[in-house]
């Protein structure tokens, strides 16, 4: 038996505590219940705490599932970097699926519209790599506060054997009771963390001294304005439009994607505590800094159809 | 395992307060006329839930959708799929999120209308609190205490009552006294403890987190400060008895073994007395282990691993409970039921029950009544149809651990899972253990199956013919007895007709009479089985499910699902009883294939086909089959 340092006892269960111990109940469940199930690893904040409370729910036993990140080919280099420290310090196995013959045709982010290069480059190697591996349960780290149609979404949501969600066909979740049975072929999305909204991950992310990609805190970095957006150039690939010209700025995201399509807003705040303060007063919700949202109204509710996660 | 060095720029961070703020989960009832979407949209306005991107969309909605000219139409923010939208109605449960500096509030936002009982009831389930929202110049409506009656069914034992649109009765205080005082009647008969009534106007955010200037005659909370003053969760209630269900059993290695799962009552030490359920057993807690250090003490509503003093083999289902307090153990129970499936419950239908982390084999034996939601009354009822509420016994594969749920409601309460959709069917709430279920014990007889068998010197096993009237069944089984009796075997055929008039007597043909005769033969055959016969049955039977329960019943290798596949128009023409024609005159109701749905086996051990095959050779097959098996 390892020496023991027994922690005080909480005189009352926060409202962060609830939440943690609930997505543990909602991984462990999983885990008990599916064949083969495995995390949609995007490296991204909320994906830093879903590992953090992966971690969590097995110890001292390792996550008992691989680690899925979809690769588009344009991640920012310091995601790559953090995705790959995180791997080796929890000893997690990593599986990367990425579409090569989408890429090798052309297919970018400058000059594919947007949905066809998110279908190409995201949903579809997405789909591919849990039918080929046969993963019946993954888990995401979709949030009921981020997007209206995510509101009604359930923790456990089916998608039929073409990975396409049915809102009208969603089970009814009473307690915490969860019914995981699956037809063959179909598989079940599952989200621990629906009940968190923006400024729990960060208070959370701050009380668990969770480890976050740089780009998250404001640093000078090489930024391009594009349609008001801003850019950061993050490799020699990117595609200038006449007249745009690299000048640095303060800047720091509130969402990571494929850079060219991740817009960074300009910033101070280079601590958690400021970054906190400033998402806090802000009141623009932080889906406004991904391009992908913008396309069409219920967007995210048709990409989700198709099997967008 | 090595823990990775903190982000410095998270190092950098204070230390957050010692008081976090705690978390209320609460419902909202009350249909889009009496302005619930309004009265939420409202509550996250002024609680600045809404970020300005979200309320730009909403002012684009409400000129494109809104009923409410240019003014923002709270109620569009709550629907959230386009479906909805464009229906102008909620039509499933949205959870909505706000906070204030004590407190963090999950609203389940439920619609109203009499279809939805189940949304309601899925929404109440983990709801501490209720908010019943009524139109103030509407009063109490049937509705209302339908809502009432769902939430206290689920447990919510406070509710908000929210007396909406008190500008439409002149702000006037009586008008609100005689909602409150009807609402007052209603609370008392279902056992409500708290209410807490409010006047308010939501469109105007009158006393929804403000108070307005219109009705000084009240001097209680606004609708904010009676959720923030509300008792949260009672899972920590003091001198509960501690609960655990086992999620997932840890065992990284040889050396540790550990059960992991969610405390939902009272709390642990290392060192308590812990008894495991349904086994008995009892151990002591060494350890509360966790990522972050082994700790002294565990309350309900954490999530931890759990080691004992000795070698113990629980394992997930198993609950873990206070030895000096444990749950009860039973395989037969009373519980009242909320139907959500489409299809209709069918007593003696298999279906699976969850309860806890246990997931176990359940028929309904006997629906006791239905209960009408408005009246309260209690009806007589065979089966229920989709929102039904009923009291029900039900008999289960496993005895398995549960409380009353009016003691703890996540030890008391189930879920029934239909085993070929999969779908989420019902969902209860156990009230106690029926008597006899801890007296039946099977006798384990020294002579067996198996010694039966050897002296018949033959396998035992069930020869289950399915298919419309009029197949062939009978046909083909009987040529099937006849050659198995000419070979020596001891047979036994069950036919439908012969079955009808005696053991199945009290049946007629509706669905749940032809399950429940299926379970009789089922039953029957079972018996016959273990005696040592060779037993063909020559039944319809029309359902999988049904088909599937007899399967269950007996060992894999001994039942053999026999497909008599003729289609309907070759076993109309045939018609050797009249039967088809007296159905398609309306003179038979109910009639498979007519008015009634035959659902053909998937994967039958033998399928015959009479367009190709006589009845000479498919009985040849079969005797060929079991021949082979013996």
């Amino acid at each position: 038996m390892p020496p023991v340092a027994l922690r005080p006892a909480a005189p009352r269960l926060g409202h962060l505590d609830r939440l943690e111990a609930e997505a543990i109940h909602i991984f462990r469940e999983t885990v008990a219940e599916c064949r083969n199930p495995v995390f949609l690893y995007s490296i991204g904040k909320d994906s830093s705490v879903m590992l953090h409370l992966a971690l969590k729910a097995f110890h001292p036993a390792p996550p008992p599932f691989p680690f899925l990140h979809v690769a588009s080919g344009w991640d920012f280099a310091d995601m790559i970097r953090h995705r790959d420290a995180m791997v080796a310090a929890h000893g997690l196995t990593l599986i990367v699926a990425h579409n090569a013959e989408a890429a090798a045709a052309g297919v970018n982010p400058f000059t594919t519209p947007t949905p066809e290069y998110t279908r190409l480059m995201l949903t579809e190697p997405l789909k591919r790599a849990l039918s080929e591996h046969g993963f019946d349960a993954a888990f995401g780290g979709g949030r009921r506060d981020e997007e209206r149609s995510r509101a009604k979404e359930r923790i456990f949501s089916f998608r039929n054997s073409s990975h396409a969600w049915n809102p009208k066909a969603q089970r009814p979740e009473l307690w915490n009771l969860y019914n995981a049975r699956l037809h063959k072929g179909e598989s079940v999305r599952v989200f621990p963390l629906s009940n968190w909204t923006e400024r729990d991950i960060w208070e959370y992310i701050r009380r668990e001294r969770i480890p976050l990609v740089p780009l998250y805190f404001a640093a000078e970095r090489p930024v391009v304005e594009r349609d008001g957006l801003l850019i950061v150039v993050d490799d020699d690939r990117m595609q200038f439009r006449p007249g745009e010209v690299v000048v640095r700025r303060k800047v720091r995201f509130r969402t990571l994607g494929c850079w060219p399509l991740s817009a960074a807003m300009p910033s101070e705040a280079a601590t958690l505590d400021d970054v906190i303060a400033e998402n806090l007063a802000s009141d623009v919700s932080e889906r406004a800094g991904r391009i992908i949202d913008h396309d069409q109204a219920a967007s995210m509710e048709r990409k989700k159809v198709e099997g967008y996660f | 395992m090595a823990r990775p060095s903190p982000d410095p720029a998270v190092a950098a961070v204070a230390p957050l307060p010692d008081v976090e703020p705690d978390l209320l989960r609460f419902i909202t009832c009350g249909s889009v006329d009496d302005g619930k979407s309004t009265l939420i949209g409202r509550l996250l306005y002024e609680c600045r839930a809404l970020p300005a991107d979200q309320l730009a969309a909403l002012d684009a909605d409400s000129r494109r959708w809104g009923t409410t000219g240019d003014a923002p139409d709270f109620a569009l923010l709550l629907d959230g799929l386009s479906a909805e939208r464009e229906q102008g109605i909620t039509i499933d449960v949205a959870y909505r999120f706000f906070s204030t500096p004590r407190r963090r509030f999950i609203v389940a936002d439920c619609p109203g209308h009499e279809q939805y009982t189940r949304n309601m009831a899925t929404g109440a389930s983990t709801a501490d609190l209720a908010v019943i929202l009524v139109d103030a110049a509407k009063g109490l409506l049937p509705q209302t205490r339908r809502h009432a009656a769902i939430v206290r069914l689920l447990g919510v034992r406070h509710v908000i009552l929210a007396v909406n649109k008190m500008d439409l009765v002149g702000h006037r205080e009586g008008a609100f006294d005689r909602i409150v005082e009807a609402f007052d009647e209603v609370a008392r008969s279902l056992g409500l403890d708290r209410v807490t009534p409010i006047p308010l106007v939501a469109r105007a955010g009158e006393n929804v987190v403000h108070r307005g200037p219109s009705m000084p005659w009240y001097g209680g909370p606004t609708l904010l400060e009676a959720l923030e003053a509300a008792e949260p969760s009672d899972v920590d209630r003091p001198g509960a008895p501690f609960r655990m269900a086992v999620q997932w059993v840890n065992r990284p290695n040889a050396e540790f073994r550990g059960f992991a799962g969610l405390i939902v009552s009272g709390h642990v030490h290392p060192g308590d007395r812990v008894r495991i359920l349904p086994s008995g057993r009892e151990a002591r807690v060494e350890r509360i282990v966790t990522y972050d250090g082994d700790l002294e003490r565990a309350v309900a509503g954490q999530s931890v691993t759990l080691t004992f003093d000795r070698e113990e083999d629980a394992s997930r289902g198993d609950l873990v409970c206070g030895a000096t307090d444990p749950a009860v153990v039973a395989d037969r129970i009373e519980a009242t039921l909320v139907w959500l499936d489409e299809a209709e419950m069918l007593p003696g239908r298999p279906y699976l029950l969850k309860i806890g982390t246990r997931t176990t084999g359940a028929i309904v034996t006997e629906v006791r009544h239905r209960i009408d939601v408005e009246t309260l009354k209690p009806h007589p009822a065979k089966t229920l149809a989709l929102n039904d509420i009923a009291v029900v016994e039900l008999s289960l594969d496993q005895a398995v651990a549960f409380d009353p749920y009016e003691k703890c409601r996540l030890t008391g309460a189930f879920i029934l899972i239909d085993r070929l959709s999969n779908a989420t069917a019902g969902a209860g709430v156990v009230h106690q253990a029926l008597r006899r279920a801890q007296n039946i014990h099977w006798q384990a007889l020294d002579v067996t199956k198996a010694t039966r068998a050897a002296m018949n010197n033959q396998k035992p096993q069930l020869l289950w013919f399915t298919g419309l009237s009029g197949a062939g069944k009978s046909t083909i089984a009987n040529l099937v007895e006849k050659k198995l009796v000419a070979l020596g075997k001891r047979t036994y055929i069950l036919d439908g007709d012969n079955i009808r008039h005696g053991l199945s007597r009290d049946l007629g043909f509706s669905d749940a009479d032809r399950v429940e005769n299926i379970r009789r033969v089922a039953e029957v055959a079972k018996l016959m089985v273990d005696a040592g016969l060779i037993v063909l049955t020559a039944f319809i039977s029309p359902f999988r499910a049904e088909r599937r329960m007899a399967r269950d019943l007996l060992e894999p290798d001994e039942f053999v699902e026999v497909f008599i596949d003729t289609p309907l128009e070759v076993a109309e023409r045939r018609d050797v009883k009249g039967l088809y024609a007296k159905a398609r005159r309306g003179e038979i109701r109910n009639f498979t294939g007519i008015d009634s749905p035959y659902e053909p086996p998937e994967n039958p051990e033998i399928h015959i086909d009479t367009t190709k095959l006589s009845a000479e050779e498919a009985a040849e097959r079969i005797v060929a089959y079991v021949l082979a098996r013996c």
